[in-house]
């Protein structure tokens, strides 16, 4: 890149006198300055009260009821358990989820331990899963498990009912079994192997099911077709790992369509029937199924509504303490004096 | 005390061991500028040489750190050019530590809950892209651009200089005080989005405590907050720095949301698990409203002490950044001479007997037509041999103009 008129003498070497050059780019100098801080601050306090305000409100609409299995021993079917339940009436999606205590699905190995290449249905992986999934990929005739790895072996198994003691006896709540994962989930991320004119089942031979699994993973669900395979939703939402070790899962929606649940459940007695194949005593860990109502903002979850007012009150005092400073100190620039 | 010495007639050796004489017992940080072959010695043993490149040749000028073409140069390298740069630095080096000592603390609280298996907590292209492209450009123009006073006001505030040569900006009290903001930055950086999500749903049900909804919330957290900071560290923002801000976050989002896009979850799954997870959990407020959390946690403490620490005891730099901004006029810029020549001498000569430096100083050699200026040292008077202080006459404008090179 040379220069159209070369310059010569002693001034030749001389850096151009642009503004990049020189530094002296036009530019933003913000300060700190009285009329910019407080005012922030006292706004920012109103707002973080008017939204802890807002959420408690919200919060304080939804239900949560959790049915705690009191006996933890043993692996016997659970009888019923009668709970009184007084929902009101409120048109509003009811949610079942199961909530699992001290299971870490969050640990590093065990996270690890899962082929994404054979859940999407890659045909290669089917028969070879990848050696992440040690020492469940293989079984001990060295036929290829589908699907491999110790997240999917450990598959939450419990299942739910819930009966609703009427005038005209005993009636099972209708639940929906749909619907329950992420669009991405269902859609994209797990997809059965491809099957030309062949059944599920003829799909997935030469593989076989995981050790700790009492069904084909192309018969998990024996009432609808459609969920069965690696798209099966309650393997899917166990799939999706748990952040922490107490979490909860979705099992089932309130099917509301027929009377008497279109506005959710109605008050009344109900029992919960829970059949117990997943064993906790191993880990001391708890189960519990939790029925609840959700808002625009989610399950019921006190910690942000009050953390937002707890903080604005904090941002309340310390802009009162910084008003305090600078009328003392800084007003009028009388600390800037040289 | 004696603040100045003027050694003359040493040779190179000699000049070079009073500059470690002076490194050596006075623990200073030592400069030393000189225009000849016989200043190379000086200027390699000084922490900084300063070279002058001119009559003399180009001896000096390539075995020095900085070199330029007037002595008088030497005033703006050290109080403009010097002070932006370490105060450039001190930010670089205190923001960089901040950041990365924010995104590692993180990991230590989610060992408490993942079994402490070392399960990072962040997905892994955001570890891998976090210092390489989300952070990287905002700190490089910071380190390349910031300036607390423009080069006129450094001129006119000389004491500006001061902070420097006390080393205030990056000592043990700074940096241990920014390691204290970032175990307070990762404490609320983990623990806001644990309380806020551990216990709920989606607002259709389905579910948001999943890990990798938390790595994304995090992630988005740790960024924001950074970039945050930035913001409140920046004193001078040019179109670049706000491109280079601007873009960064951007450019977090962007890539986020193709690492998770479905094209290249098809090509390598393994590679890429966090399919969709950008799309399912920042279309809920109550993320958004957690990384809202999150950031005043985080940044308004920082605004409220550097307001506290600006109304009780400012800084020079402060006050005259407040001067600048209340005056907006510049500074009166220093005096220059009214012409401009090309001189031909580039040394400064002093002499210890009496005839030189009034032949020296009179251009004579040259064979120039000078005006004839009161001679320095009356020829009849000797002050040394009568054991009497010396008298140098005082510097006029005039004859300061004529000795300048």
């Amino acid at each position: 890149m040379g220069k159209e008129k070369s310059k010569s003498g002693p001034l030749a070497r001389r850096p151009d006198n642009s503004a990049f050059k020189q530094q002296r780019l036009p530019a933003w100098s913000p300060m700190l300055t009285a009329s910019t801080v407080l005012p922030f601050f006292y706004l920012l306090a109103l707002i973080c009260m008017l939204l802890g305000v807002w959420l408690l409100l919200t919060v304080q609409r939804t239900q949560e009821i959790k049915v705690r299995d009191s006996r933890l021993q043993g692996n016997l079917p659970r009888e019923r358990q009668r709970k009184d339940l007084s929902d009101p009436s409120d048109p509003k999606d009811l949610f079942y989820l199961s909530s699992l205590e001290n299971f870490h699905q969050n640990l590093r190995r065990y996270m690890d331990s899962r082929d994404d290449g054979q859940m999407v249905g890659r045909k290669r992986s089917l028969k070879s899963p990848s050696s992440y999934c040690k020492p469940f990929d293989f079984d001990a005739n060295g036929v290829p498990i589908a699907p491999c790895g110790a997240v999917a072996n450990s598959m939450f198994n419990d299942s739910f009912l819930l009966t609703y003691y009427t005038i005209n006896g005993p009636s099972v709540v209708p639940l929906l079994r749909k619907g329950l994962t992420w669009y991405t989930d269902k859609n994209i991320k797990y997809r059965n192997p491809k099957a030309d004119n062949q059944t599920l089942a003829e799909v997935f031979e030469g593989t076989t099911q995981p050790s700790f699994w009492q069904k084909p993973v192309y018969r998990l669900d024996p009432f609808d077709p459609s969920n069965n395979g690696f798209i099966n939703e309650d393997l899917i939402v166990w799939m999706r790992e748990a952040a922490f070790p107490n979490f909860k899962k979705l099992y089932g929606i309130l099917y509301r369509a027929n009377k008497p649940y279109t506005n959710g459940l109605p008050a009344g007695n109900y029992s919960a029937t829970i059949s117990y194949n997943f064993p906790v005593q191993y880990f001391r860990g708890r189960k519990e199924l939790v029925l609840t109502t959700v808002s625009w903002f989610g399950g019921q979850n006190h910690f942000l509504p009050i953390a937002y007012l707890v903080t604005s009150s904090l941002i309340l005092l310390t802009a009162v303490v910084l008003t305090g400073v600078w009328w003392k100190f800084g007003k009028d620039g009388k600390n800037m004096a040289e | 005390m004696c603040q100045t010495v003027i050694c003359c007639r040493v040779t190179p050796l000699q000049k070079a061991q009073v500059v470690k004489v002076v490194k050596k017992y006075k623990q200073a940080v030592t400069l030393a500028i000189g225009d000849g072959a016989n200043d190379v010695s000086m200027i390699k043993t000084a922490h900084i040489g300063v070279g002058i490149s001119g009559q003399e040749g180009m001896q000096a000028v390539l075995s020095s750190d900085f070199s330029f073409a007037q002595f008088r140069y030497l005033q703006r390298l050290l109080l403009v050019h010097g002070r932006w740069s370490y105060l450039r630095m001190s930010k670089f080096l205190r923001y960089f530590f901040l950041k990365n000592f924010t995104f590692t603390f993180v990991h230590f609280w989610y060992a408490f809950f993942c079994g402490y298996s070392a399960q990072p907590v962040y997905d892994d292209w955001f570890s891998t892209c976090y210092n390489l492209v989300y952070t990287a450009l905002p700190v490089l123009a910071l380190s390349l651009f910031d300036q607390d006073v423009n080069g006129r006001w450094s001129f006119y505030y000389p004491k500006l200089y001061i902070p420097g040569q006390q080393n205030m900006y990056f000592n043990k009290k700074s940096f241990l005080l920014c390691m204290m903001q970032s175990c307070y930055n990762s404490l609320v950086l983990f623990f806001v989005p644990y309380g806020a999500l551990h216990d709920t749903v989606r607002q259709d049900g389905r579910d948001i405590t999943d890990y990798q909804t938390f790595a994304l919330l995090l992630q988005t957290c740790l960024i924001i907050v950074v970039n945050t900071q930035m913001f409140l560290d920046t004193w001078y923002w040019t179109g670049i720095n706000h491109f280079f801000l601007w873009g960064s976050m951007a450019a977090y989002f962007a890539l986020t949301f193709t690492l998770s896009s479905n094209g290249l979850f098809f090509i390598f799954p393994t590679m890429f698990q966090f399919l969709g997870t950008g799309r399912n959990s920042l279309n809920q407020p109550n993320t958004w409203l957690i990384i809202f959390l999150a950031c005043l946690l985080c940044i308004l403490p920082v605004v409220a002490l550097r307001f506290i620490f600006l109304q009780t005891s400012p800084t020079i730099n402060d006050k005259v950044r407040y001067k600048m901004r209340r005056d907006e006029v510049p500074a009166i810029s220093p005096r220059r001479p009214a012409t401009r020549r090309v001189s031909t001498r580039s040394s400064y000569a002093f002499s210890h007997s009496q005839g030189y430096g009034d032949l020296v100083t009179s251009q004579k050699f040259l064979g120039k037509k000078t005006p004839r200026r009161p001679l320095l040292f009356g020829q009849k008077e000797h002050p040394l041999g009568e054991n009497q202080p010396q008298l140098f006459r005082t510097i006029t404008e005039e004859s300061e103009e004529q000795q300048s090179p």
